[in-house]
């Protein structure tokens, strides 16, 4: 057994877009184990939750996290609905759902950039964000706004989108889908990615679900869930089977987000072409009272809003549980016995978002 | 063989120029959809003083104040989230599709109504 020794990695390291720490114990150059600390970034969101309004805390859970923005304020807009048996308007719960996928695909390729930029692909991180770029821009075109969409509302959606503007932008969504065939290749059969990604943090069916994993991790170990086959907005009237690989290692993991862009491609398209007329939005009134958990599927996976209101203006209690923090265990996993080397891949392949984790 | 997946779209990108604007010599234009959400734009001849924008606003960026004939707005809290400019009763606040430039100093973009010339005196009616 050679010496022991305790390396931090992090808050502030290259590889990380956020601030996590982790102590590394060493020996030689084999991590052994890896103690995580959390804490950096914390906001005291709850504690917000009891002086804001209800209707205005949307546009706070717009900006618990950078990238899934809109997602997180779709769930936590489902929780209230669902708490005050509001009936969104079918023409909402469309565009809702294409919003959610358009974000999808923005996320999944940001995360193809800097999981690039970790293995030291340059230039494959540029074309990376060249592609996400144009989905940032039809993002706003549509909403007016590029990452914090600030469309949700509860009760509807606040923007609504013309039929032809729908199918301009599937079109446009379709070109993309050739292009990222061009980085998909590169991503699956580069033999330089591979050798950084094939069989490295290798993560069993069993530990996968026994950990508790959520998203691209749990479906890269074999597990087939995920959480639009529950049909919320409209993933009940769209056609879709979760992207499921067997391998468990970070190229198996790379490989389930790549499947998911064409996947996501897809369901913009079948949500346009039956998305109904009508309206966007009803009127609410009143205040929420009673409790909802509300689930959906983030781009890391199934994110959890807790919702519970007294009847009055402002949210009991209001908990939001990330895909990030049930990934962290899964990590903590992956990293014992890795290469030092690869500690940036692994910490990467989890699609980290610490800012959301800790609100 | 598969090294060089990459060569074909590198090979295109050399051909087609490159895919970045020379910020800031030029700029991104604004989107043709004109729906962005850039800035606060005010109309304030038109604005009646009523406040209804500044209890709306979820981040307190805006301050009215009726005896001043004064609406002012501290850009760096104004999440551009629209609320202000549904709520607006005399439609005298718009979305701009252009960002605030950048700034080094924290100051509040303060717009002053001009006195008007008095037509009737004395009596505002409703008032
Ligand atoms: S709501 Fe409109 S009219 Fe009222 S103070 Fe604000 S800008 Fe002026
Ligand atoms: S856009 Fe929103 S945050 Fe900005 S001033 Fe208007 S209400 Fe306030």
């Amino acid at each position: 057994m050679g010496t022991r020794t305790v390396i931090p990695f992090g808050p502030q390291h290259p590889v990380l877009p956020e601030p996590i720490h982790l102590d590394l114990v060493l020996e030689d150059e084999k991590v052994v184990e890896a103690i995580p600390k959390i804490g950096y970034v914390h906001r005291g969101f709850e504690k917000l939750v009891e002086k804001m309004d209800f209707n205005e805390l949307v546009y706070v859970a717009d900006r618990i996290c950078g990238i899934c923005a809109f997602i997180h304020s779709m769930a936590y807009c489902q929780g209230v609905e669902a708490v005050m048996s509001v009936e969104v308007p079918p023409r909402a719960e469309f565009l809702r759902t294409i919003w959610s996928e358009l974000a999808r695909l923005s996320s999944h390729l940001l995360w193809l950039g800097l999981m690039a930029d970790a293995f030291g692909f340059e230039s494959l991180f540029m074309q990376s964000f060249r592609i996400r770029e144009k989905i940032v821009d039809m993002l706003e075109e549509m909403t007016g706004g590029r990452i914090i969409l600030g469309v949700c509302r509860v009760g509807g959606v606040r923007r609504d989108v013309p039929n032809d503007a729908l199918a301009d932008i599937v079109r446009r969504v379709k070109d993309l889908g050739v292009e990222m065939h061009r980085l998909a290749d590169v991503f699956l059969q580069d033999d330089s990615v591979k050798h950084r990604l094939v069989g490295v943090g290798v993560l069993i069916r069993d530990q996968a679900a026994e950990l508790g994993c959520v998203g691209p991790m749990l479906r890269a170990s074999g597990v087939s869930r995920d959480t639009r086959t529950l049909g919320y907005a409209a993933y009940g009237s769209v056609d879709f089977a979760p992207i499921v690989e067997k391998d468990g290692d970070s190229y198996a993991r790379c490989a389930v987000r790549i499947r998911e862009l064409f996947q996501s491609v897809d369901l913009v398209a079948q949500a346009a072409s039956k998305i109904p007329g009508g309206e966007v939005g009803v009127k609410v009134s009143g205040y929420p009272e009673g409790e909802y958990h509300s689930r959906c599927e983030q781009p890391r996976g199934e994110v959890i809003h807790y919702v519970k209101g007294d009847g009055t203006r402002y949210l009991q209690r209001y908990r939001v549980r990330t895909p990030t923090f049930a990934n962290i265990p899964a990590l903590l996993r992956m990293l014992q016995g890795c290469e030092l080397a690869d500690v940036p891949v692994l910490v990467l392949t989890i699609d980290p978002c610490i800012s959301c984790t800790e609100r | 063989m598969s090294v060089f997946g990459m060569s074909r779209t590198i090979m295109r990108n050399l051909f087609s120029g490159p895919a970045t604007r020379l910020y800031p010599t030029r700029e991104k234009e604004p989107h043709r959809a004109a729906r962005s959400r850039g800035r606060i734009e005010i109309d304030i001849e038109a604005c009646i003083f009523c406040s209804a924008c500044a209890k709306r606003c979820p981040t307190d960026a805006i301050i009215v104040s009726k005896t001043d004939k004064e609406w002012n707005i501290d850009r760096l809290r104004c999440c551009t989230c629209n609320a202000c400019v549904e709520v607006c009763p005399k439609k005298c606040l718009a979305m701009g599709n252009r960002y605030t430039p950048p700034t080094v100093t924290k100051d509040k973009d303060i717009f002053r109504q001009p006195p008007r010339p008095p037509k009737e005196p004395e009596t505002i009616p409703g008032a």
